[in-house]
């Protein structure tokens, strides 16, 4: 999958388009900007995101605090990953901020071609254009993993943990070509190695990353993400593909190394099982519009949820 | 833990004594053999163009970048050596129709230096614009970059500095050099450049090895996870480039000392798929891999195939055959063979491991005496 492609959503724009007047559905909005509740870690504050004629994300406000778990749900092409990607940096949202530990990190108003096709809301809001490469963001504290998983697929598992520790060096090229920062290397080294050890991965790192089994795989790609020290872990499907046992199994484990590093999570998933019983709040977004928010229980029974999964009356 | 270091301890020693007596290897043949002998010459030849394919390696194996602009590093680093080395003596001769604007001369080892660094400058300059396309994209504008280099450097209003298309010669090289008259080494023309071009390999290989090296090795596995990793795409792609053309700009100044004589005809996009070649051949991503058929491709062009371009050729004399071109022609099929059926180069993605060239020697090459002993001997019980 190419991220950045955004030809790729030519072919959902004639599936949408069914939708009807996106100012039907607007309502106006209650949210102040760059309001922020006192353990905020990640607020996602009207971002809309827009291909060409198609808005994949509209007007979305989410707020993660810290030390939770967060889910964002929704049924398929509701936006979630875009979402995900506009949060990372991969994208650039064409409306909208962001801001992470209270801080700033994103803000963009739409621009050029966009000033005229855009049809999402409080175009008028923002007024600056903030962005960051997905490498700054990492550094940040953000660390993610993917929905197809996407590991270093000609180097080991050790070599594949060793590599995320590169975003904290303090060495420049030239200490380290003449191997000047061997403290550090070997820091790095002894930390990858407790890494494994932690994940339950050790007996297995000096095997190809790809030749891992699908779970070990899965596992991997959220040590690599550790080991670039966030404070907020954001999963993508993480247990994609897995059976019931190994979900329960990532639950325990996405518990533990909540507690273990002290993380704020924030995780998209289909396994209504394991989000249920790993979430303290919960997003649902349709059509890239928020149409839920609360915990577990009041979503289950929420209408609007099970409409947007189970389809509505008029839908037929 | 000891135990563990002991063993890694036993190993660096392993391979530094490998290289040792390789090294000696080398210095005896070199006092050995007269410098213009056959051997030397390719073994010069190739360990010029073994730094050079290397140079490409890192960015087309290590970091994933396909980039065909080699030639045009190693013009500037070759007319930045001969540019500047050159005494106002030889200027005379060399510039006669235009004459010259350089007046000073430097020592070659600056020289050398500086003919890395102006590579890597232009490398920084053109980086900025073409690091932003990708894959076959990227190949095609670095190839015209290379061409509009080539172009420049034979620009008539540049005259006096690069003296058009004239050639350079009369430049400082090793076999002229009366430091070491008088001793053994006194007619070693090799060892100066297995010198110089062992500790740039080193270099590199400390580059590979180093957490860079890995962030280079993330870039080619994967962007977006490698971004997504915290690694700056731009900067470490400009980094991989400026050090590539830096060991390319070295690379075309050893091939100048070599050639004793440049110009900048020669540095077309066939030396390019020369480089390409030899970096196939070895192993995209493997450094041994393009020393090994770096020296492999000049034995063969130089020496070993020579014969199939005038006249006879393993003991066949077929001079309507073997004639003028058909080395050329064989060549091409040998690529072909290899881009076919053997993708992965002679050493693949793996570098050179003494275990397994010490397994071949002590356990295969006996096996084999071994059967054959048994055979014998079998023989010899039915009489």
């Amino acid at each position: 999958m190419r991220l950045r492609n955004e030809g790729e959503h030519d072919h959902e724009y004639v599936t949408d388009s069914s939708r009807g007047d996106l100012t039907f559905m607007q309502e106006t909005t209650d949210i102040q900007i760059g309001e922020l509740s006192p353990n905020s870690v990640l607020k996602v504050e009207n971002i809309t995101m827009q291909f060409g004629g198609v808005v994949a994300v509209n007007n979305l406000n989410m707020e993660v605090n810290r030390g939770e778990i967060v889910a964002l749900i929704g049924p398929n092409g509701a936006g979630k990953t875009t979402a995900f990607n506009v949060i990372t940096g991969v994208y650039e949202p064409t409306n909208g901020a962001i801001y992470y530990n209270k801080k700033l990190i994103v803000e963009n108003k739409p621009r050029g071609k966009m000033k005229k096709y855009y049809s999402g809301q409080n175009a008028g809001l923002y007024y600056k254009s903030i962005s960051k490469t997905p490498d700054k963001i990492t550094a940040l504290g953000m660390a993610r993993t993917f929905q197809n998983i996407r590991l270093f697929k000609s180097m080991t598992v050790f070599e594949n943990v060793l590599t995320a520790m590169h975003v904290r060096r303090t060495s420049n090229f030239f200490t380290a070509m003449l191997h000047l920062n061997f403290s550090e290397e070997k820091k790095m080294r002894e930390e990858t190695a407790s890494l494994l050890e932690l994940v339950g991965l050790s007996d297995v790192k000096d095997d190809l990353a790809t030749s891992l089994p699908y779970g070990k795989q899965r596992k991997l790609e959220i040590a690599r993400a550790l080991a670039t020290h966030p404070k907020l872990l954001l999963l993508d499907e993480p247990a994609a593909g897995m059976n019931p046992q190994e979900t329960e199994e990532l639950t325990q484990f996405i518990r533990y190394i909540r507690e273990k590093f002290d993380l704020t999570v924030l995780l998209i998933e289909h396994h209504m099982n394991l989000v249920m019983d790993i979430s303290d709040r919960i997003y649902v977004i349709d059509f890239g519009r928020l149409i839920a928010e609360g915990n577990p229980e009041d979503i289950q029974k929420n209408p609007k949820v099970i409409e947007a999964y189970l389809g509505g009356s008029d839908n037929g | 833990m000891e135990n563990a270091k002991k063993k890694s301890l036993i190993k660096s020693l392993k391979y530094a004594i490998f290289f040792v007596l390789l090294f000696a290897a080398l210095v005896i043949i070199d006092v050995k053999n007269p410098s213009y002998s056959m051997i030397i010459t390719v073994l010069k030849k190739g360990t010029v163009y073994a730094l050079i394919a290397v140079s490409m390696n890192i960015l087309n194996g290590f970091t994933g970048l396909f980039s065909l602009g080699q030639a045009g590093f190693m013009l500037l680093g070759a007319y930045t050596y001969a540019v500047l080395t050159m005494t106002n003596e030889a200027r005379e001769a060399v510039y006669y129709l235009s004459g010259y604007s350089v007046t000073f001369t430097l020592p070659w080892y600056v020289g050398l230096i500086l003919a890395g660094a102006v590579a890597a400058f232009f490398a920084f300059l053109i980086g900025l614009p073409v690091l932003k396309l990708k894959s076959d994209y990227l190949a095609i504008a670095t190839l015209g970059f290379a061409e509009i280099l080539r172009a420049f450097s034979q620009w008539a209003k540049l005259e006096k500095i690069t003296n058009g298309s004239i050639q350079l010669r009369d430049y400082p090289t090793f076999s002229k050099s009366s430091l070491l008259e008088g001793t053994v080494f006194e007619n070693a023309s090799l060892t100066p450049y297995v010198l110089i071009v062992s500790l740039c390999l080193l270099l590199i290989v400390l580059m590979i090895n180093s957490t860079y090296g890995r962030a280079f090795k993330a870039i080619r596995d994967d962007e977006i996870a490698a971004e997504a990793m915290g690694i700056n795409l731009a900067h470490h792609k400009r980094l991989s480039f400026i050090t590539s053309s830096f060991f390319a700009g070295i690379g075309g100044a050893l091939l100048a000392i070599y050639q004793s004589s440049i110009t900048a005809s020669q540095f077309k996009s066939s030396t390019t798929y020369e480089i390409l070649l030899i970096v196939v051949i070895g192993g995209i991503g493997s450094i041994t891999g393009s020393v090994l058929a770096s020296y492999l491709y000049i034995a063969c062009s130089e020496w070993w195939l020579r014969g199939l371009d005038s006249g006879s050729f393993l003991g066949l004399n077929l001079p309507n055959v073997f004639r003028s071109g058909f080395r050329m022609v064989v060549f091409s099929v040998i690529i072909m063979v290899i881009v076919l059926f053997f993708r992965k180069g002679i050493m693949g993605e793996r570098e050179l491991n003494l275990d397994r060239v010490g397994w071949f020697f002590t356990k295969i090459l006996p096996s084999l005496f071994k059967k054959k002993n048994k055979a014998e001997s079998g023989k010899e019980a039915v009489k």
